[in-house]
């Protein structure tokens, strides 16, 4: 071997083709376009979702045909206060002898309201309910009466209860897809030793994040879509008010789940390239999808107990769910979901740092499952 | 060129590599034999990167190879696998990509590369429906599609049939020929005979031999003659110099103890009447394989 061929510039003579080599950022961009493409393409991806676009729909659609059948809004009035109602009005009226009678049929729940004369009133009546006014009755009388409400409580129950188990299902089901889909990419490519191709070309922080950018794609894709597709139908079903309110909680639920989805992406994928085998997967993914199971059943349990709620909207794996529940019920204070979100994107930056490095060190350790310790210290 | 320089590896005490020193030269096919376990495999991983070494260094053309020379490396896996739920041509082209090519140089190029491995009817099919001949064609494409300055392949060969065979080591030529470094490993001793321009035989995690294909034949060379003549050749046992080691009638298997020797019986042999064949006996690969790794 004479010097001459040991010069750097002799071995690039031989490939004047050869290309430079990508950028980190578009070395990020074929991998996530790579796992959105194999994604879109999975029949199993396509139908599931499918199905839970039109199960939205179906929800969306039964709720507005129950409404639709309402008849009336049922009203109790007094005989001294039947010239108040007006002539052709939506309301299905029960007549009732006295303001006692109207209160008992009201706190019964046998009407949403009561319609009584009320000499005080600078109409001659009022509208006595029980925890909220019915708007629609209100505006159907001619003049706006004051009102009474016999037991305030500034949430209706049934409504809130749908409110937990909706931000509990969409994180549970979006975040558990999109990070076993995340894993088990991780483990196909290692088990297929495909990963070894893929790092001799790109650094192994790119491929990660890579993959922790296309399914965050693809997972705030299909929350936006079902976001669509819950707005669009109840304003076209005509249930336009039970939006009202919601609106703040859905836009601080997509901020906190985006954050909230990263940080469980870094784990999954961590935790996935610790084991070889797809079989394996469980052993040390379990942990996360507990973690994804909690803010789902504790939502659903403690959605009436304001402290559970509170701790749940500042541990960064519940906060997804438990903020902009409490900003729903009006429990948070303004600077509350900017403090939980500090603390999420704090979480969310250890994880990724913790996550690439185990990565990294389990990626090409084949064969058996790669200790905790050992994926941490490399 | 690729060097290794005295590496070792141990897995839990057991050492599976020991000092291992070879060379790779560009423009050069070299094979890498060895028996089972012996260490092909492990050596292949170290220099590309994927596996850590205890010790010594890998170096292409002086210089320690880091990451970004590995990207000029083409590797071919023991294990095989593409993604397989992709489709052949999509898969090269990805891999071509991440490579740094465009998306229609990265097509034009994997396109070529399949037709020419004979894979130009199934681009458009799914990895995991391709016989394992045809994925082996396959990987061997994701191997070589960034034109590499370097190509590792583990067991290239294994699984095709004889006609794959030659298309996979024209392939290989063919690279080589463009100015490439070649190393493969296989199983297959006379396909390594034939293609090979350099050979490392390794055992127990010991290099054995290492050398221009030439050069270890005449180094593992005999003084052995093989004799075919229309006359009985019995005279042969009593002439000096020579041994006789197989004898049947006209024909005669025999060392000699230097080049006049075998002249001297050839002019004989001759004299007796009509030879046939006399010719020296090369070792078969296969032969000195067998010497070098006892």
């Amino acid at each position: 071997m004479t010097p001459s061929d040991t010069t750097p510039s002799s071995r690039r003579g031989l490939h004047s083709g050869a290309p430079s080599a990508p950028t980190t950022a578009q070395s990020i961009w074929l991998v996530a376009e790579r796992e959105i493409g194999s994604k879109l393409r999975s029949k199993a991806f396509v139908i599931s979702t499918v199905i839970l676009f039109l199960g939205a729909l179906a929800l969306v659609i039964w709720g507005g045909i129950s409404a639709g059948n309402n008849t009336g809004t049922p009203v109790a009035v007094t005989s001294d206060a039947a010239q108040y109602v007006p002539e052709g009005s939506n309301l299905d009226v029960t007549d009732v002898a006295d303001r006692a009678e109207a209160e008992q049929l009201v706190t019964d729940g046998e009407v949403d309201a009561a319609i009584v004369a009320d000499p005080s009133s600078p109409v001659g009546f009022s509208v006595l309910a029980e925890s909220d006014a019915p708007t629609q009755l209100l505006l159907t009388l001619a003049q706006v009466p004051p009102v009474e409400l016999l037991d305030p409580d500034p949430t209706n129950e049934a409504l809130r209860y749908l409110v937990a188990i909706g931000f509990g299902v969409v994180f549970l089901l979006a975040a558990s897809l999109f990070g076993g889909t995340i894993a088990q990419s991780v483990v196909e490519e290692k088990q297929t030793r495909v990963v070894e191709l893929l790092i001799s070309a790109i650094p192994t922080r790119a491929l990660l994040a890579g993959k922790v950018v296309g399914n965050t794609i693809l997972a705030m894709g299909q929350i936006l879509v079902l976001a669509a597709v819950a707005i669009i139908g109840l304003t076209v079903t005509g249930q336009g008010e039970i939006l009202q309110g919601l609106g703040a909680p859905i836009a601080w639920f997509a901020v906190f789940f985006f954050f909230g989805f990263i940080l469980l992406a870094s784990l999954f994928a961590a935790a996935a390239a610790m084991v070889s085998r797809q079989e394996d997967i469980g052993s040390t993914t379990t942990p996360l999808t507990m973690l994804v199971m909690a803010p789902y059943f504790l939502v659903i349990f403690f959605n009436d107990n304001p402290t559970v709620l509170a701790i749940m909207s500042y541990v960064p794996f519940s906060a997804p769910v438990g903020m902009p529940m409490r900003l729903y019920l009006g429990e948070a204070q303004w600077w509350e979901p900017i403090l939980s979100l500090a603390i999420l994107i704090a979480t969310c930056i250890a994880a990724i740092l913790i996550g690439a490095k185990i990565y990294e060190n389990s990626l090409l350790r084949m064969g058996a499952r790669v200790k905790l310790r050992e994926a941490l210290r490399g | 060129m690729l060097q290794l320089r005295g590496i070792t590896k141990s897995y839990g005490g057991r050492r599976v590599l020991d000092d291992v020193s070879f060379d790779v030269r560009p423009g050069r096919l070299t094979g890498f034999v060895g028996g089972n376990g012996a260490g092909k495999t492990t050596t292949m991983r170290i220099v590309l990167g994927v596996l850590a070494d205890d010790g010594g260094s890998v170096t292409l053309d002086g210089a320690e190879v880091t990451a970004a020379e590995r990207r000029r490396f083409g590797y071919m896996p023991e294990e095989r696998g593409l993604y397989p739920k992709m489709k052949v041509l999509e898969q090269i082209v990805y891999l071509a990509r991440l490579h740094g090519y465009s998306k229609s140089e990265a097509t034009a190029r994997g396109r070529a590369l399949l037709e020419q491995l004979g894979l130009g009817e199934r681009l458009d099919d799914n990895v995991e429906t391709l016989s394992l001949g045809n994925q082996q064609r396959a990987q061997i494409a994701a191997a070589l599609v960034h034109e590499p300055q370097v190509l590792i392949l583990d067991e290239p060969f294994s699984g095709l049939d004889p006609l794959a065979v030659d298309v996979v080591a024209g392939v290989l030529q063919e690279r080589a020929a463009r100015g490439a470094a070649v190393l493969f490993s296989s199983h297959q001793l006379d396909v390594v005979e034939r293609l090979c321009d350099e050979l490392v035989i390794i055992a127990g995690g010991e290099i054995r031999a290492a050398g221009s294909r030439d050069a270890l034949r005449a180094e593992h060379s005999t003084r052995r003659y093989e004799l075919i003549s229309a006359s009985d050749a019995g005279w042969l046992r009593d002439e000096p110099g020579v041994e006789v080691l197989d004898f049947d009638g006209g024909y005669a298997l025999f060392e000699t103890d230097g080049d006049e020797t075998a002249q001297r019986v050839l002019r004989r042999a001759v004299a007796q009447g009509d030879v046939a064949s006399f010719a020296p006996q090369h070792p078969t690969l296969a032969q000195i394989f067998k010497e070098v790794i006892q």
